[in-house]
């Protein structure tokens, strides 16, 4: 079944297009990988399906409703859940307190919401860190908070902008099993990644893109053979040496 | 016709010199992305200090310039460096402590200008005060009509200073992208000080070329203060193009609101025009010309 | 102990004007209540939602007015002011809110400074109904202040609980996530739009009961007096810090020593330079003396900006760092 689809998503930046005509279909259940070089218009594409700023043209449909003209907060009501690249955790309140606040989304008092809260963050095990203040938790433990928080919203789907990013290897793989459980949950999964080894042993099936446009979809294996994927990357090495 | 060419005449004079307040505030704005509430004050304490030169030392107001921008440079600067930048190191909640550090500053201006100066209106009698000449119908103040050119070209040496120094670069560089220019070797912390001394400077100009035609009380630093921000939110947050533009328009709003309204509204078309800006238009004339 | 402290204070409130029956001290006590309810406010919409005004002024003298107008106007109570006062500041906030949180950035800080400004030149210019600069003037109700300050004290404790059960709440979880991150706030099905909303309509509702209250009590209003951006819109952000942005008990604090700073400032350093001046003979002091009466705006801007310099959590904020600076020999012994 198919839970979310994008439809000749367009995205114009002054003349600049960040995003030109992206197509994407995904199925319920399933975590789908959305990769491309640095700049090719992932986050833009993130940002446009939960409305920070509006699409050129195209549409976006959520459990086939139509979404596109949803504000940002509609979007989490709907049940899509995002994280940030660039985490942004509430600051100056306890980690505990971050978690209350979006579990509000679903619940009306303060008990269930903190029940709600304490349960999402046993689940994704940053329990023992509820009482700290946000702000003074380390990067891996932020990026977890990023993903307890959209957790507490209960999401049927879940965008991932970067989780992995930043993280040391002990980190990436309990990053990567709490992925596994969250979709064992029956959360769908958008994710959007840098790291090779992430998305190809998580992703059911990839859309790879750059310059904003679609150069390659299909199963990881497909993708990662793909002439134009390896082309967009190596060109994307070579510009860096 | 007569009136409404004179009305025009009288606007764009006067938008001359709120463009260079505005512009001040817009470069301030710009660099540290504050509102400097103290803008109008500021403007007021070179008031003084003109009047002061011309009572005591009966220095011309437009030879007062030269005290009264160094003056307010050097008074902007030491304003920024022990007042405003150790907020920058200050854990707090509130985002807009700096801007109540103005608002704070400007108390202090004011107040402090009474003490010494009382609160009875001054002014600066000089042979071409009350000078007027005429093109067809249409009569000039010959002060305003200096002051506009002086505004003009002073307006001309800031853009030439910030497109074509390396302080002005800087300037252009931390206003962009403060994270970026600290990377390229900018030292952030001097170029707010050398930006609010620049704002401070241009307001001191432009409180010096009112001198000659306008009268001076301690408490004329808030109706001022409002000005600046409103020629600033026309302009659209920072953009010093869209200062001179905010600047004219208020000057004209303002000229034609006293003609063809009524004087006692005078203080409030500023205000009107700040409605409408937020409700029509946010994002001021930067969002219409992308300057 | 901790638990116990608010009954204690709210005991000592209560018996305040059996014990203490100097009508100074009552009256001084009273514009503490006030204060008390505005600081309430401002911190709602600042301390916790992180949308600082600087105009509570607008909010003050709205509800001022109401009071007054019903009495001059309609001939009714001025009591009246206070079910009506709280309504009609919303009306105010609710048009103004609406058009300014939908930008962010300096637009509301700015935009309060102005709504300030253009409620005050409404009160002059339209002499028809506001009297203009020659204010509005009614008969007090009671002589003595006893009722006034049960009253204000009444208000005052409302406040304080109002603030503490809506932060106990969804709304205030929301409150804070808009003040910390708003794009957050938004991702986890904030509207921050229509919580800022909430938000400001609370703390102009407090602030407007709390400008009833100040017509009834002092009897005389006019635009200078209820709109002024210094003795109303910055005291206000005053109690509001020097008390302790974002917590209850903080505007409690902050009324009482920026009561007492603007008694001190007003009355010349609780006229020691006067008694000095007469003690002495000298007419220098007797002219300082003067001056000083006359700058209390000076000793508030300096205030401000110490204030923010050093205190800019305010004293409950930064009560750590206050121990910590006046004690540092027990902070040492805690930690190591």
């Amino acid at each position: 079944m198919i839970i979310f689809k994008v439809e000749n998503l367009v995205k114009y930046f002054g003349g600049l297009a960040a995003v030109n005509n992206v197509s994407f279909e995904v199925q319920k259940g399933e975590i789908f990988g959305l990769i491309g070089p640095n700049g090719s218009g992932k986050t833009t594409i993130f940002n446009l399906i939960s409305s920070y700023f509006p699409v050129t043209s195209g549409r976006i449909y959520f459990k086939d409703q139509d979404i596109t003209a949803f504000k940002t907060h509609k979007i989490c009501k709907a049940g899509i859940g995002r994280t940030f690249q660039v985490v942004k955790p509430l600051g100056r309140l306890s980690v505990l307190d971050n978690v209350i606040a979006a579990a509000f989304a679903r619940v009306q008092t303060k008990h269930e919401a903190r029940d709600l809260a304490l349960e999402t963050l046993e689940f994704c095990g940053l329990a023992h860190r509820k009482e700290i203040l946000a702000k003074s938790l380390p990067i891996g433990e932020r990026k977890r908070l990023e993903i307890t928080r959209a957790m507490a919203t209960k999401p049927e789907l879940l965008l991932l902008d970067e989780t992995a990013a930043g993280l040391n290897p002990s980190e990436l793989d309990t990053a990567i099993d709490l992925i596994l459980k969250i979709q064992d949950r029956g959360v769908t999964i958008i994710i959007v990644e840098h790291i090779m080894k992430v998305i190809m042993t998580i992703s059911d099936r990839i859309h790879a893109i750059n310059f904003g446009q679609t150069i390659a979809h299909g199963s990881p294996e497909e993708v990662a053979n793909d002439p134009a994927v390896i082309e967009a990357y190596l060109g994307e090495e070579y510009a860096h040496r | 016709m007569e009136v409404f060419l004179q009305t025009l005449v009288a606007g764009i004079l006067k938008g001359g010199l709120y463009s260079l307040i505005g512009m001040g505030m817009s470069l301030i704005m710009g660099v540290m992305k504050i509102i400097n509430l103290a803008h109008g004050q500021l403007m007021m304490v070179a008031m003084y200090i003109t009047f002061a030169c011309f009572h005591f030392l009966g220095l011309d107001p437009y030879l007062g310039l030269f005290i009264a921008m160094p003056a307010l440079f050097l008074l902007g600067c030491l304003i920024q460096k022990y007042t405003l930048n150790p907020l920058m190191e200050v854990e707090t909640i509130l985002p807009e402590n700096q801007v109540l550090m103005t608002v704070g500053i400007g108390m202090v201006l004011t107040e402090i200008a009474r003490f010494i100066f009382t609160s009875d209106y001054k002014s600066v009698q000089t042979s071409y005060s009350g000078a007027t000449f005429f093109i067809g119908e249409t009569s000039f103040s010959v002060a305003l009509v200096i002051a506009f050119f002086i505004a003009v070209l002073f307006t001309l040496i800031m853009f030439w200073f910030l497109l074509k120094t390396d302080i002005g670069r800087s300037i252009r560089a931390t206003a962009q992208d403060k994270d970026a220019a600290l990377l390229m070797g900018v030292n952030a912390k001097r170029i707010t000080i050398i930006t609010f001394g620049l704002g401070s400077a241009l307001v001191a100009a432009a409180g010096t070329l009112l001198m000659p035609i306008y009268y001076l009380f301690p408490d004329i630093g808030g109706p001022f203060t409002r000005k600046a921000f409103v020629i600033t939110i026309l302009g659209g947050l920072g953009s010093t193009v869209g200062a001179i533009f905010g600047g004219v328009t208020l000057g004209l709003a303002e000229a034609f609101g006293a003609t063809y309204i009524g004087m006692a509204f005078d203080d409030m078309i500023g205000l009107i025009i700040f409605i409408l800006v937020l409700l029509f238009l946010p994002g001021g004339f930067k969002r219409l010309t992308k300057i | 102990m901790k638990k116990y402290a608010p009954f204690l204070l709210l005991f000592i409130l209560i018996i305040f004007p059996l014990v203490i029956q100097n009508s100074y001290y009552q009256h001084l006590m009273i514009l503490v209540l006030m204060w008390v309810v505005i600081g309430s406010g401002w911190n709602m919409i600042a301390g916790y939602t992180g949308q600082v005004s600087f105009g509570d002024a607008a909010f003050f003298g709205t509800g001022a007015y109401t009071a007054g107008l019903i009495a001059s106007k309609l001939g009714l109570s001025a009591w009246w002011g206070m079910a009506f006062g709280g309504f009609t500041a919303m009306a105010v906030a609710f048009p103004f809110g609406w058009i300014c949180f939908r930008l962010r950035g300096a637009y509301f800080a700015l935009a309060s400074l102005a709504l300030n400004e253009i409620c005050r030149h409404i009160a002059t210019i339209w002499e028809d109904l506001t009297e203009g600069m020659v204010g509005i003037l009614i008969m007090p109700s009671f002589l003595s202040k006893i009722p006034y300050y049960y009253i204000a004290l009444a208000l005052a404790v409302m406040s304080v609980l109002m603030v503490q059960i809506v932060m106990n709440s969804k709304w205030g979880y929301y409150f804070l996530s808009i003040r910390e991150d708003q794009d957050a706030a938004e991702s986890l099905g904030i509207n921050t739009h229509h919580y800022k909303m909430i938000s400001l309509n609370i703390a102009a509702f407090l602030t407007g009961m709390a400008g009833s209250l100040f017509m009834n009590y002092m009897g005389f209003i006019d635009p200078e007096v209820v709109f002024s951006l210094h003795d109303i819109s910055i005291m206000a952000i005053l109690v509001g810090i020097v008390g302790g942005v974002g917590t209850i008990y903080g505007p409690v604090v902050g009324a009482f020593v920026m009561v007492a700073v603007h008694e001190f400032f007003r009355t010349g350093f609780f006229g020691f330079f006067k008694g000095l001046a007469a003690l002495t003979g000298s007419e220098h002091l007797t002219v300082a003396a003067k001056y000083i009466g006359q700058a209390h705006v000076l000793g508030f801007g300096i205030l401000v900006v110490v204030v923010i310099l050093v205190l800019p959590n305010g004293i409950v904020g930064d009560w750590g760092k206050i121990i910590r600076k006046v004690i540092p020999m027990k902070t040492k012994g805690v930690t190591t």
